[in-house]
């Protein structure tokens, strides 16, 4: 039996929902096998991680504060990928928001109390978007890689927080570490851990998908990544186009660190680069790049990393397990979505001619 | 302790640091000639370094372990084409979930696959022998240049890679045909060259050598395991890619550059000496310079309108029948 991969004449909708759910149980069979490998049972592993994520009150709100960034991260690099522009910087751009947001809470203490919180998520954007927007400019004006200055600019960003972490900002008793913010600016909890945040990122879900279904410039966005040369006769300004949402993916991943360190860290301190930006990648691509179902995919991954983190102690089991299965259903999801577009022919072996 | 021998030792540490940063890279090159962008490097290398290391404890061969390591990298990168190949899938994203993947992977089995008498983990546990340096008679006393002839066998091994690959690349029928892969798939193919196949070789072959050097990190230079190892050397190996222009002849230059500084790093660390520059800015230097190496030679290539230094159809998929 032979087969070619052909392409369909327009994008599968079945499969567009199909797959997921298919590369979710590929990759829990998949799973099931690294776990059977190390003697551990695979049913009981994964109710543990579903009990880790979603089994107490604690264990739910720990697991909406970590969707929070999570879902904000993707949201980020899914206006840039709706561009094809390659955004892996969210890390990056994530690690200045924080710096922005201490910088306001740390030197800008005339400002009065009130006013620390707004304005410290402000620069937290700001930060962000700068950081962001610098790759943007680069690819706009001389077509420089986005993937690789991205990547680097990760890289950066992480060693400039480290210095100031560590040294120039460090507080003069902690061993790392800023000061902690004024209590007056710190995001509100109303139910245990989770924060006010979880409002910000729901409404931004709404407006995002308002702005990218409903308005001109989302319109043009689709238009650049369908079909960069069509809409280029069409007098779309490209060069324009992937500045802008550049520095708007890079305000929102910096909206998340501002939000996050605000709410959860209270400080610039180790553990800033937490992989939020990195993993905000897959919530993007996991969910097409749509931003209701951006919340379901956080929700998601965000659930397999607290309930992974409980398996050390539930089942003796490293957390490094959360990866792997992270890892997993990632692999499955991109081997599928190749159908999305395409469909496999079998044909009969090639007889003589 | 004079001049001579402080930069003698620093260019010591570099070697010994730089050689699994080498392997890396150097198999990069040969994936990213071929059109195939692998950004699963760090996860494979931290594969490698776990399978080399286990494989070494529990049999007690250092060979064994290299190739093993070899074998594991390798077979990541067969994925990675598998995805990014056949199936077509994106390869930034492929790249980026098989570095989840591996380091997940590596971190969880490196818990898994230890003595029983270590509570099965291998964090902790020494090898009964490791990469020693060899010394080459007469020649390793000559000051500074004698750090190159006191060496790992590992790296003496790159002494011959690295002009080995620059010849093949460029002086050979097999390198043309890898780069005319990696420049202009469709012309490679109406030449009656399988560019798929070609890619799915040199994709693996990146992976040999990525295995190979995170091999290197565990069996020689750090000879230990520990969770993510590799802590960026991948990334780094990424940048350095780009550093050399893709031009296996350019990659020493870049070792030594990135690897001196990053070990420069670590041994004014270590001697608490009192700098001018933050530690923290020696180690984002590797990624300033390459973006700036990036910008530079896109500019360049632009102004002339000649080829830029990239393969051009890194990154791109190919299929015969579509456009």
């Amino acid at each position: 039996m032979r087969f070619r991969i052909e392409k369909r004449n327009e994008k599968s909708k079945k499969m567009q929902i199909l797959i997921p759910l298919y590369s979710l149980l590929i990759s829990a069979i998949l799973g099931g096998f690294v776990l059977i490998l190390s003697n551990a049972n695979p049913i009981d592993t994964y109710i543990a991680i579903f009990k880790g994520a979603f089994g107490s009150d604690t264990k739910i709100q720990y697991t909406l504060v970590k969707m929070i960034p999570l879902l904000m991260c993707g949201l980020a690099v899914g206006i840039a990928f709706r561009l094809r522009f390659w955004n892996i910087g969210a890390e990056g751009q994530y690690v200045m928001g924080v710096i922005g947001i201490t910088w306001v809470m740390q030197f800008w203490t005339w400002l009065p109390g009130v006013l620390l919180l707004p304005v410290g998520l402000l620069m937290a954007i700001i930060f962000g978007g700068f950081w962001g927007g610098i790759p943007g400019a680069l690819k706009a004006q001389w077509r420089v890689d986005e993937t690789l200055t991205t990547l680097m600019m990760n890289y950066i960003a992480i060693g400039i927080a480290e210095f100031l972490y560590i040294s120039a900002w460090k507080a003069p008793k902690n061993n790392m570490g800023t000061v902690t913010f004024p209590e007056i600016a710190w995001i509100d909890r109303f139910w245990g851990k989770v924060h006010y945040g979880i409002f910000i990122v729901l409404i931004l879900v709404v407006v995002l998908y308002y702005i990218l279904y409903k308005t001109r410039w989302g319109f043009e966005l689709n238009m650049i990544g369908k079909n960069s040369e069509a809409a280029r006769c069409q007098g779309v300004s490209i060069k324009r186009n992937i500045i802008i949402a550049m520095i708007v993916s890079g305000g929102i991943a910096g909206l998340a660190g501002g939000i996050d360190s605000a709410a959860v860290t209270h400080s610039l301190t180790k553990g800033v680069n937490s992989g939020y930006g990195f993993t905000g990648i897959i919530v993007a691509w996991m969910s097409g790049l749509n931003p209701f179902i951006s919340i379901i995919v956080a929700l998601f991954l965000a659930a397999l990393h607290t309930g992974s983190d409980a398996l050390q102690i539930t089942m003796r089991l490293p957390s490094a397990m959360g990866e792997v299965l992270q890892g997993l259903i990632l692999l499955p999801l991109l081997a599928g979505s190749i159908f999305i577009d395409h469909r496999i022919i079998f044909t009969r072996a090639k007889r003589d001619k | 302790m004079n001049t001579f021998e402080l930069i003698t030792k620093l260019l010591a540490a570099t070697l010994a640091m730089g050689t699994g940063l080498t392997y890396a890279t150097l198999g990069e090159v040969f994936a990213e000639k071929s059109g195939i962008l692998n950004l699963g490097l760090e996860g494979t290398m931290l594969i490698g370094a776990l399978s080399g290391f286990a494989m070494a404890f529990h049999t007690g061969s250092l060979v064994l372990g290299i190739i093993f390591a070899m074998f594991a990298g390798g077979f990541f990168s067969l994925m990675h084409a598998f995805l990014t190949i056949t199936l077509r899938s994106n390869q930034v994203v492929t790249g980026l979930a098989i570095t989840m993947f591996g380091t997940g992977l590596a971190n969880f089995l490196g818990k898994r696959v230890g003595p029983v008498s270590n509570n099965l983990n291998l964090v902790g546990v020494n090898l009964s022998s490791k990469f020693e340096n060899i010394q080459i008679p007469a020649l390793h006393k000559i000051p500074i240049i004698g750090a190159f002839f006191d060496v790992s066998i590992l790296t003496y091994l790159l002494y011959l890679l690295l002009p080995l690959s620059w010849f093949f690349m460029y002086k050979t029928k097999y390198g043309l045909t890898l780069r005319s892969v990696g420049e202009a798939p469709r012309t490679a193919a109406a030449m009656g060259i399988n560019v798929n196949k070609t890619r799915y070789f040199y994709t693996v072959i990146g992976g040999f050598f990525a295995g190979v050097g995170g091999a290197a990190l565990s069996l020689s230079f750090i000879p230990s395991w520990n969770d993510s190892m590799t802590g960026g050397i991948g990334w780094i190996a990424i940048a350095l890619v780009i550093f050399s222009a893709w031009n296996p002849g350019r990659v020493a230059i870049g070792t030594l550059i990135f690897g001196g500084i990053t070990s420069l790093q670590f041994f004014l660390q270590a001697s608490g000496f009192k700098m001018v520059i933050p530690v923290q800015f020696l180690a984002i230097a590797p990624y300033f310079i390459t973006i700036l190496t990036l910008i530079f030679m896109t500019i360049r290539s632009l102004n002339r309108q000649g080829s830029f230094a990239s393969p051009s159809a890194l990154g791109t998929p190919f299929a015969i029948d579509e456009k």
